[in-house]
């Protein structure tokens, strides 16, 4: 982030102003991710005329950065009408995308739009694995194809590769392949559970032996010993601090018109369709809630060696139980990092001290 | 003496954050806070009003500065803008390739 961008998101913060939001436009989806999070369905999704309208309101809110994701976005047939609105309503477009369905001529209106950037899933450089984690096969082909269309354009386009145990030693040939297109690469190892509570996807999340590759690996973090060092106490100003942007100055609206603080923080807080945009901004107790917490007020966090400098993912912590509990992913995290496990993780290997202990008895020996 | 005239590039965004206005480069996603002046003249870029007319009715009133002064600096700003591709700038009138809704609000 830019610093002049980072002074910006202070004064959102301070105005109370959501500065960035992702309005996902569907659920639906040509591809069938194995890590997924979402169902694919349908449930009644926001008509053109209702975004248009919620996009009215964000603008009116003091919304900068919307970005438009999904499930797929181009399935959605009036997804050009859209983008134009969204555009002329002067909103700083950033899209996300697995892209199978962009050509020439998608690529050359994306950029008559003046789109700022679009993320492009792709899980390893090779068909045999990529497409075996979409389920489409040919989807690899077609997601870099329009990556070159995108290029041809002078767009923006940023590789977004999931590590997953069936792909994670593809990644230095995502990056190869990224490199060669000319686009950036983002890589990231946490898996969501899905919308419905399952939890099953995360068993294709990386394990410590590869998080603790993948933090070594200087072609990624630089320098290895100090992106790895056991952080300092927490001071004043880390205790004080924002969990994150989640409900700050950024929140997130589903395609059927429910808004929560994050994507990955499935606390609903209002729905537009019954609700001004604004109003469930300013005014739901639950958003003001999350927007209440410090890392301070941290149950377990605070206690931990991580706190000042740990990923923990808010939304992650509640699809745990607890908004103001640890996220287990982040705590592996920070244990693949430096070797020194979490509070958490501690707490876990501890007996419950309230817990009575039932031990077999001593073997007496008769006489 | 030819007139310049000014248009919002279409590709830009643009927000204003309690009156500062925040606009993001469609070329290379630069940001950029406009100043009070700036902020003015993208406000009043609809590509067929004249710049000595934005002067004229909108900075001088606002500023008290001289006309002449006021012109030549809202015109080094006008193509500092324009250098960014924040904004459009030419001799001739700019026919609008969106048409916006509304002002950037």
């Amino acid at each position: 982030m830019s610093q002049l961008m980072m002074e910006m998101s202070n004064k959102a913060l301070d105005l109370n102003v959501p500065l960035s939001v992702q309005v996902d436009l569907t659920y639906r989806c040509n591809e069938r991710c194995v890590h997924c999070y979402l169902d694919h369905d349908d449930h009644g999704e926001m008509t053109t005329a209702e975004i248009k309208h919620l996009m009215d309101e964000m603008a009116e809110a003091g919304v900068f950065i919307l970005t438009l994701s999904g499930g797929e976005i181009f399935v959605r047939k009036d997804f050009f009408e859209l983008l134009e609105y969204a555009r002329q309503l002067t909103f700083c477009v950033k899209l996300k995308t697995n892209a199978i369905l962009i050509r020439e001529r998608e690529a050359a209106r994306l950029r008559d739009l003046g789109v700022e950037s679009i993320q492009i899933s792709i899980y390893s450089h090779r068909p045999e694995v990529h497409d075996a984690i979409t389920l489409v096969p040919g989807s690899l082909k077609r997601s870099v194809d329009a990556i070159r269309f995108l290029k041809s354009q002078g767009l923006k386009v940023i590789i977004a590769n999931v590590l997953m145990t069936g792909n994670m030693e593809d990644y230095p040939g995502v990056r190869a392949l990224a490199a060669e297109l000319g686009v950036e690469c983002t890589l990231d190892p946490t898996i969501t559970p899905m919308m419905d509570g399952n939890r099953s996807t995360l068993e294709l999340g990386i394990d410590q032996t590869a998080l603790r590759q993948v933090f070594r690996d200087v072609s990624l973090v630089g320098d290895a010993d100090e992106f790895c060092a056991i952080p300092a106490p927490p001071g004043d100003d880390e205790l004080n601090a924002l969990p994150c942007s989640a409900g700050h100055s950024a929140c997130y609206v589903s395609p059927y018109g429910d808004v929560f603080p994050c994507v990955q923080f499935p606390l609903p807080t209002g729905n537009v369709r019954q609700q001004r945009f604004i109003d469930i901004w300013r005014y739901s107790d639950r958003m003001n809630e999350v927007r209440s917490i410090r890392v301070k007020d941290l149950s377990t966090c605070t206690s931990c060696t991580h706190v000042s400098n740990c990923t923990r993912c808010p939304g992650l912590a509640f699809m745990e139980g607890n908004m103001r509990g640890p996220s287990s992913q982040d705590c592996q995290k920070s244990f693949a990092r430096t070797g020194v496990p979490s509070a958490n993780m501690l707490s876990k290997q501890r007996p419950d001290p309230n817990l009575v202990q039932i031990r077999a008895l001593p073997t007496f020996a008769i006489a | 003496m030819s007139r310049l005239y000014l248009a919002r590039n279409p590709r830009a965004a643009a927000r204003s954050l309690d009156g500062e206005m925040m606009i993001m480069s469609g070329r290379d996603s630069t940001l950029f806070t406009l100043n009070k002046t700036a902020t003015i003249l993208w406000q009043s870029a609809d590509g067929t009003t004249p710049l000595d007319e934005i002067v004229a009715h909108r900075i001088c009133p606002e500023f008290e500065v001289e006309p002449a002064v006021a012109l030549r600096d809202a015109e080094n700003l006008a193509r500092e803008l324009a250098s960014h591709e924040i904004m459009q700038i030419s001799e001739l009138p700019i026919a609008p390739r969106n048409s916006l809704p509304g002002e950037a609000r």
